[in-house]
């Protein structure tokens, strides 16, 4: 990952205002920065580390540690809220067992709370895997979770099927 | 100086002939067209699968038809909408158009010519066959300047906004001087759309007879309030419109660099913007030379990285130059020393995309629309609990009632109307006594609310102002960047105060403490943000102080939405035996069976999520909800036989 970074680094120019772009590009390939990603930009800047660390938890768009592999984003913009936002927010924490903000143990799911996706007239409103979900409810929450569970299911036994027949 | 001659105005009409032909030729005469809305909205509500039915069952007929996918008309509550056009019909407009009564239109309407009546909107034109969508009140009462195009258009190309008449603004602009077209916007009277009201013409002139070498425009694009997006909207459905203006407030300031600073939450608004201003490179109106003359003007996107405190013109400056978006001082307005100290303007999207209509179509057309303080129309998004809720282009000046009640189709399921939020969380709660107020910026600013971004969000007798006063304060809160110690620590407090009420923990002289920090708070902030903070505090203990004394002194949320005071429970009389809708919809399997075979919920376990009450059937109706929560009779769950 570092190697790659190493290498995206010496493509942009060496100016403080490339600061936030690089990050969004390193975010976009890695899913998340590294405590030492954060390090290699300051060295490429020349500016102190702790001064990219300050401007990257400035924005919510950052985060520090890996995101599972389907991530939740669930709306919590004011029309979600009148609706209940909150309450599909509590659902999915429930059913996997984590808090917004998390990931789960086996790095399958993590939970993050937004603003607002602009999709207010169809609220509440929750972002599962870039896909915008509309009109959730407590039911649709476990239908969600469902499908990705049934979905596992057949990858794995598709894949003991494959590993039988080799 | 002007810059159009002879040569600019050949090379501009040679453009917009190939586009009309280019547009001409992709319209295949005698074939059906389908347009499909296919921005953020549409997309979320399943738009993508409703164009797949459309192609697999065209194919599967062996149909001929086109599929256009366009931007957002704004009628949300419609998604996804389509428009027809079959040769020997009007064009007709669906709404809510699923993958399986897209497949339906196909076989029934293209094949055999039946319009389905039953799924009809409205038709775009006037006919005998099917009524117009101009008898909705919503169409009629609307009045769009701005998203005039949204919709119409596919804004993944430029030939269908140019062979409407686009950039003709631009080269109207290029045959003025830069003087003149300032001009032109300062008798127009147009108000910068971001929020503050500020005249657009005078920024222009301030920042054009500002000393500089090298002066930037910025499209303000960082749509932070949550409850707005109609910049979105714009940007994803037409995006060239924007890149008009800011070419021609460019040309007026005699900037050389622009900036859109947009929301990285908006994927699609970014993808769309860039190719727009690829393809107007290409077509050479934007870039170096424009259409040949000397003025020339790149154009670059920055993504916004999610911090609401950068919506402020100097916190933006910060985040672009690649620090953290924290306010500054002003003055200097950015005007005089903005971006890498140059002089900067700042305008919103809905700003610039007004400017190339008032060029076009000029100033004392666009001051007939609207009020004298406030010409032209206002853009809201109008959501929450109304009938139809979207994106509205009123003109200046239309009272609040007319466009929640008429325009918006008033409040669902004959609940009572109880608020309305207008302006995000630096806005306030107008009660109903306010419904006569013209919507324009200075009479909303009078009435404790403002203009804002232009989000309003209308609440029932279910919602709770406690509750929605801090869940604003729970966003400025998190959004304050830290500077000003007051925005930093005084939200904090007031949140705390809040959740104790909303708790059932409130004490007397809270309201007092409440009003008290919120007026320290508005003094003693920098910004924006700071200032406008308490408002929605200020205005919901004003209009709604009642409320706050039921939270505090009775323990009892009036509009049982504060889910620590309220409970739910199982009317046993109306329950029916055997019945068992409830019981599944509960996700936390806190619903039993009573000894008389009826349900109960376990109040300890009980998350109050209100499935239960979606789910019993309208004829039990059996679930109820009461608030304070000791009111819900207590029900004894019977001990499970040992097995």
């Amino acid at each position: 990952m570092l190697k790659d970074i190493d290498e995206m680094l010496l493509t942009s120019e060496k100016k403080r205002e490339n600061l936030i772009p690089i990050l969004q590009r390193i975010q976009q390939r890695h899913a998340y920065l590294s405590p030492d990603a954060m390090k290699l930009v300051a060295l490429h800047l020349g500016i102190s580390s702790s001064e990219v660390y300050g401007v990257a938890t400035f924005y919510n768009q950052f985060r520090f540690h890996p995101p599972g592999k389907h991530q939740i984003k669930v709306c919590l913009g004011t029309a979600c809220h009148v609706v209940g936002g909150d309450i599909i927010l509590e659902n999915f924490e429930r059913k996997l067992g984590i808090k917004d903000g998390e990931t789960t143990p086996d790095r399958e799911f993590s939970i993050e709370r937004v603003a607002c996706v602009g999709c207010c007239a169809l609220a509440p409103v929750a972002v599962v895997d870039d896909v915008v979900q509309a009109c959730m409810a407590p039911s649709k929450v476990e239908g969600i979770l469902l499908g990705f569970d049934i979905e596992r299911e057949r990858d794995e036994r598709e894949k003991q099927e494959s590993e039988a027949s080799q | 100086m002007k810059q159009a001659n002879s040569d600019v105005l050949e090379r501009f009409r040679t453009l917009i002939r190939q586009a009309r032909q280019t547009v001409q030729e992709s319209k295949e005469p005698g074939k059906p067209h389908i347009y499909i809305g296919m921005a953020t909205c549409g997309l979320a509500a399943g738009a993508t699968e409703t164009k797949q039915a459309f192609e697999e069952t065209l194919a599967e007929r062996g149909i001929e038809a086109r599929i256009i996918p366009v931007g957002c008309i704004g009628h949300c509550y419609g998604e996804p909408l389509v428009v027809i056009e079959n040769p020997g019909f009007p064009a007709i407009c669906y709404h809510k158009v699923t993958a399986g009564k897209a497949g339906a239109l196909v076989r029934a309407f293209l094949e055999e010519g039946d319009p389905l009546f039953e799924y009809v909107l409205g038709a775009l034109e006037e006919n005998d066959l099917i009524p117009t969508v101009m008898d909705f009140p919503r169409f009629n009462l609307e009045r769009r300047v701005v998203m005039a195009d949204c919709g119409a258009l596919d804004p993944e190309n430029i030939d269908q906004y140019l062979a409407g008449g686009g950039y003709e603004s631009l080269l109207k602009a290029l045959e003025m001087t830069p003087e003149e077209v300032i001009q032109e916007i300062i008798d127009s009277g147009l108000r910068g759309r971001g929020g503050a009201g500020f005249p657009t013409g005078r920024k222009w002139q301030a920042a054009r007879s500002a000393d500089g070498s090298r002066k930037t425009v910025i499209c303000n694009a960082d749509e932070g309030d949550p409850g707005a997006y109609m910049d979105r909207t714009i940007l994803e459905s037409n995006p060239h419109q924007l890149l008009e203006g800011l070419a021609v407030c460019a040309y007026a300031v005699e900037a050389e660099n622009a900036v859109i600073y947009v929301r990285a939450e908006y994927p699609l608004a970014v993808k769309m913007i860039r190719r727009a201003i690829d393809q107007a490179g290409q077509a050479g109106l934007l870039g170096a030379h424009i259409l040949g003359t000397r003025f020339s003007l790149s154009v670059s996107v920055f993504e916004g990285s999610g911090a609401f405190v950068c919506g402020e013109e100097t916190a933006l400056i910060q985040s672009l130059e690649g620090k953290r978006g924290m306010p500054q001082h002003r003055p200097p307005y950015p005007v005089h020393k903005g971006l890498w100290q140059q002089p900067t303007v700042i305008n919103n999207v809905k700003t610039l995309s007004s400017v190339p209509t008032i060029v076009k179509k000029g100033a004392a057309w666009y001051r007939q629309i609207g009020t004298q303080s406030s010409p032209g129309t206002a853009i809201f998004s109008v959501v929450g609990k109304v009938v139809h809720p979207g994106l509205v282009e009123i003109p200046m000046g239309t009272t609040l009632g007319r466009l929640i009640f008429e325009i918006c189709g008033g409040i669902p399921n004959r609940k009572k109307f109880k608020a309305v939020q207008i302006g995000g969380p630096s806005g306030g709660c107008l009660p109903e006594s306010f419904m006569d107020t013209p919507v324009d910026f200075d009479s909303l600013t009078q009435a404790g609310a403002m203009m804002g971004s232009g989000g309003m969000v209308v609440m029932d007798e279910d919602s709770c102002l406690v509750n929605v006063a801090r869940f604003f304060i729970d966003f400025t809160q998190n959004e304050s960047c830290g500077k000003c110690t007051f925005c930093r620590i005084g939200t904090r407090h007031i949140l705390n105060i809040l959740e104790r009420i909303t708790k059932g923990e409130g004490k007397e002289g809270d309201l007092e403490t409440l009003r008290e920090l919120s007026q320290d708070i508005k003094t003693a902030s920098l910004c924006g943000l700071g200032k406008t903070a308490p408002n929605p505090i200020l205005t919901s203990l004003e209009y709604f102080r009642e409320e706050y004394q039921a939270h505090i002194r009775e323990k009892r949320c009036p509009a049982m939405m504060c889910r620590a005071l309220t409970a739910f429970y199982i009317d046993l009389d109306k329950c029916a035996r055997g019945c068992d809708a409830c019981v599944g919809s509960c996700p936390v399997d806190a619903i039993f069976t009573t000894k008389g075979r009826k349900k109960a919920i376990d109040q300890e376990l009980c998350v109050k999520c209100g499935e239960c009450m979606v789910a019993c059937p309208t004829e039990y109706d059996a679930v109820g909800k009461v608030s304070p929560s000791e009111l819900a009779p207590v029900i004894e769950r019977p001990q499970e036989k040992a097995s």
